[in-house]
């Protein structure tokens, strides 16, 4: 396991280096001195081998550093941007899949309906659109000719003036149009997914007995069909459930949400090595947790597979 | 059917053979599967907005007469200074033709009048100063003409450099000497100082070389000193109506500012006195007729624009401005400038950017970048996928294994930081936009084979043990071929479908990350980089034109690339169907 998180970040090592050429750069013409003084405070007169794997040392023991361009360790700013990113993911993650559970089990019910391509259309053109143009016709909509919403930023010019209830409703307010942008770019997939398990499963054969039983085609679809398609959605959105935490680099930035998104994004424009560093190693466990958790979730909807 | 069999039967009966025209026409799988595409509505709309898109972007490109990078720039009306008028507190200077009168002089004058000396001295010169009235002073210096050696009353001449003593001239001298005078005038008008001793003297010529007044000549003949001279005088005279000057008489015209205009003979205006100064705010420019004294009857009316005709004979329309000290004048002019976000118009469809370059164009030649960038990414992808994939799915055990958890590791990297970090390195050092694009293309590729390498393994996984690469193997062919030829081409359907759909999700890539500024860069064109002149908000307000097209483009492309991919599927798979 420590073999293969160590491996897993070889590829990484060599952004770090990368990352190390760029937070060299400014100082590296005029300041030899300087520069070297520099090296010394963040370690980085070590070659890139011994850096990293130096770095490597101190994460096992949970030492991530302090962060250069924030001042703060690490794992404390973290633990203060998490939670914006936390909740815009949650909120988006409910309204996926109320938008397109549904959607989808309409649009394979009726499939080549009219309906149905509304729906598929409608997906595609969520997977397809770019999340900054969609980003930036809502703010021109939204904040610039209605004026409802702010363009930037997570509170409000007069936020700290405000009551506790004011000021919850002043970050809803401007969690709005980023939590629109994401709903609508990610609820495609899952449409599609749905859609497409669904189908399967109204072809499959138990569908046809049921049917020839007679029983109603409302306790087919919704007993037996729908059970059976939650299987491997089920999976799949349990395999998202650690993504929460990862934070929508794009959207944040668009928006300026102070997310672990946008935090990240700053800290690697700015050569921020030990929180770009975190932030690779945070995401790569959060893939591995989510196919973990995809994987445990198969087994625990779906008796077959233990079996198999 | 059953019509079929009736025919089949017919035939039967009249020839029990069976020709090529009466087989019962069987498609190839390709034909099914192109049938089934075309079946599909959405498949078509994707496939119609893709060759559309190509066509705009490569035969458009192509027929466009501008390039990607061509700067646009026009002449445009624009308000501009044009003149600063000042009303004149300081004594200012005209000089005669060929006479200095320099700074120190200037200063000198000026103790002079405040001690009402009548000669003051500087550089070695003796000045006479006469003031004739009120700011206005004429200034004459003497120049040695002749000297010459005699006894009692009696001096012969010699004259000083290039004077030449007429008969008069000599006769007046005589006179005056004779007379004891300290100078004479001869009759041509010019005049004289004697100076002597009792055995040495020395005539000096006396002239008017300087006038020293607040007001200010404009004009035709500003800079004729005798002309202004004269003007002046007359001007100071008070009530004089007309002047002569070397023959000529002119009248003037008093105003009741005390300006002044001075007309001859013929009623044409040669100068304009007054308390004004004119400073114009481009060197060069030459005033219409009739503009100083035109804007200084707008500055004491209180007029706020005045028209006047220019040397070109148009109208031209002057805006004068009252500011603490002085008046601007502003006009508008016809400016050379770059053509920045214009309107759409005839020449430019969807008018230009911040660069003054044609946004139609830079959306060919960006979409050529988008579209070059999304397949040879792919192929790229496709590649890897297929050599990595075929490899682990064929050989199995820890070959397989091996495979797989680099599989899995690339799994683990997330894309965006990756392509950030890497858009922040190449930006600190410079890297040329054209490698960018290849390092691009190069990470994004690098990045994106895992997909199409786990689907080529789980395919080849199962074709593995069918009978036909059992056969194969028992024919003796190389595993390479095996592979590549027996293998990979069963996996090709599935390939196209995932490589359809995931050119689109590159394009997205790739546009985001110009969008970020990081992905293509100026002055090469990108969908993406267009739209990051959103980052202003007043362009994201106003000029529409500019980044809503692009961000279609984009939506349309990825959008006919899943079509597209949907509707492979579909075909290739008919099982989804009921």
């Amino acid at each position: 396991m420590v073999i293969y998180g160590i491996m897993r970040c070889i590829p990484t090592s060599f952004v770090e280096k990368m990352a190390r050429e760029k937070s060299t750069l400014p100082g590296g013409k005029s300041y030899t001195e300087w520069l070297a003084e520099l090296n010394a405070i963040y370690k980085m007169d070590s070659n890139i081998i011994e850096g990293f794997f130096t770095w490597i040392g101190s994460a096992i023991k949970g030492e991530f550093g302090e962060s250069w361009q924030y001042n703060v360790p690490v794992v404390a700013k973290f633990k203060v941007v998490i939670w914006d990113s936390f909740y815009l993911a949650f909120i988006t993650l409910i309204l996926r899949v109320v938008i397109s559970i549904p959607l989808g089990i309409l649009s394979a019910r009726k499939q080549y309906s009219k309906t149905d391509y509304a729906i598929t259309v409608f997906a595609l053109i969520g997977i397809s659109l770019p999340t900054f143009f969609f980003a930036t016709v809502l703010k021109l909509i939204f904040s610039i000719q209605l004026g409802w919403l702010d363009l930037y930023g997570k509170v409000g010019r007069f936020y700290e003036q405000l009551s506790p209830m004011g000021q919850f409703w002043d970050v809803a307010k401007h969690f709005i149009m980023p939590i629109l942008t994401l709903t609508l770019v990610n609820v495609g997939d899952l449409m599609r997914y749905t859609r497409t398990n669904m189908l399967e499963v109204l072809n499959s054969d138990f569908i046809r007995t049921a049917r020839a039983k007679g029983l109603p085609e409302k306790t087919v679809i919704n007993k037996h069909a729908f059970r059976n398609t939650l299987i491997p959605i089920v999976t799949i959105i349990g395999g998202t459930l650690p993504s929460l935490f990862g934070g929508a680099l794009i959207t944040e930035t668009l928006f300026q949400i102070p997310g672990i998104g946008y935090t990240s994004y700053q800290a690697m424009v700015g050569g921020d090595i030990p929180f770009t560093m975190f932030y690779m190693l945070f995401m790569a466990i959060l893939t591995l947790m989510g196919t973990l958790i995809a994987d445990i979730l198969y087994a625990m909807v779906d008796p077959r597979v233990r079996i198999g | 059917m059953d019509e079929l069999n009736n025919r089949d039967i017919d035939n039967k009966e009249e020839n029990l053979s069976l020709d090529d025209e009466r087989r019962i026409k069987v498609l190839s799988p390709g034909m099914l599967v192109f049938k089934r595409f075309i079946r599909n509505k959405l498949a078509i709309v994707g496939s119609i907005i893709i060759i559309s898109m190509f066509l705009f972007c490569f035969l458009g490109g192509a027929l466009m007469p501008y390039s990607q990078s061509e700067v646009f720039k026009n002449y445009e009306m624009m308000e501009k200074d044009y003149a600063a008028v000042t009303q004149n507190d300081a004594l200012l200077y005209t000089v005669a033709d060929g006479e200095k009168f320099d700074s120190i002089a200037q200063s000198r004058l000026i103790l002079a009048i405040n001690n009402n000396a009548p000669t003051f001295e500087s550089g070695g010169k003796t000045y006479t100063l006469a003031t004739e009235g009120e700011d206005f002073h004429v200034i004459g210096a003497t120049t040695e003409v002749a000297s010459g050696k005699g006894i009692k009353n009696k001096f012969t001449l010699t004259p000083v450099a290039d004077f030449t003593p007429s008969a008069d001239f000599t006769a007046k001298f005589d006179a005056a000497v004779l007379a004891n005078e300290n100078g004479f005038t001869t009759d041509d008008g010019n005049s004289f100082v004697i100076e002597k001793s009792k055995v040495a003297a020395s005539v000096f010529q006396a002239k008017e070389i300087v006038m020293a007044a607040k007001n200010v000549f404009e004009g035709d003949r500003e800079n004729d000193f005798e002309f202004c001279l004269a003007a002046q005088r007359a001007l100071v005279a008070g009530n004089a109506q007309s002047f002569d000057v070397t023959g000529e008489t002119f009248t003037l015209t008093k105003n009741e500012d005390n300006s002044a205009s001075i007309t001859d003979a013929l009623g044409e205006e040669q100068l304009f006195v007054s308390r004004w100064v004119f400073k114009e705010s481009e060197t060069g420019t030459v005033y219409p007729d009739g503009f100083v004294a035109a804007v200084q009857d707008a500055i004491n009316t209180g007029k706020e624009s005045i028209e006047l005709t220019n040397a070109e004979g148009e109208q031209q329309i002057f805006n004068i401005e009252r500011a603490i000290t002085h008046y601007k004048i502003r006009t508008e002019r016809s400016t050379y400038k770059i053509m920045i976000y214009h309107e759409p118009s005839k020449a430019h469809w969807l008018g230009t950017d911040a660069n003054g370059m044609d946004v139609m164009t830079r959306l060919m030649y960006g979409g050529r970048i988008s579209l070059i960038i999304g397949f040879v990414v792919v192929l790229l992808e496709t590649i890897l996928g297929v050599i990595l994939g075929g490899i682990a799915g064929y050989f199995g055990k820890w070959i397989d294994s091996l495979i797989m958890r680099i599989v899995d590791i690339f799994n683990c990297i997330p894309g965006y930081p990756i392509y950030i970090i890497l858009g922040a390195v190449m930006d600190a050092e410079k890297v040329d936009p054209i490698k960018r694009i290849f390092y691009l293309m190069i990470a994004l590729g690098i990045l994106g084979w895992p997909g199409i390498a786990r689907i080529v393994r789980a395919q080849i996984l199962t074709l593995r043990e069918q009978e036909f690469m059992t056969a194969a193997e028992a024919t003796g062919i190389s595993v390479n071929r095996r592979i590549f030829k027996h293998l990979v081409p069963n996996v090709i359907p599935q390939l196209i479908v995932i490589d359809t759909m995931s050119l689109g999700g590159i394009i997205l890539t790739e546009a985001t990350l110009s969008f970020l500024g990081l992905g293509v860069k100026y002055p090469l064109a990108s969908w993406g980089s267009i739209i990051n002149a959103v980052s202003n908000v007043f362009v994201m307000t106003n000029y529409l034109f500019v980044w809503i097209p692009a961000g279609l483009l984009i939506l349309l492309t990825v959008l006919g690339f899943n079509f597209i991919g949907d509707g492979l599927r579909d075909a290739f798979d008919p099982k989804m169907k009921r």
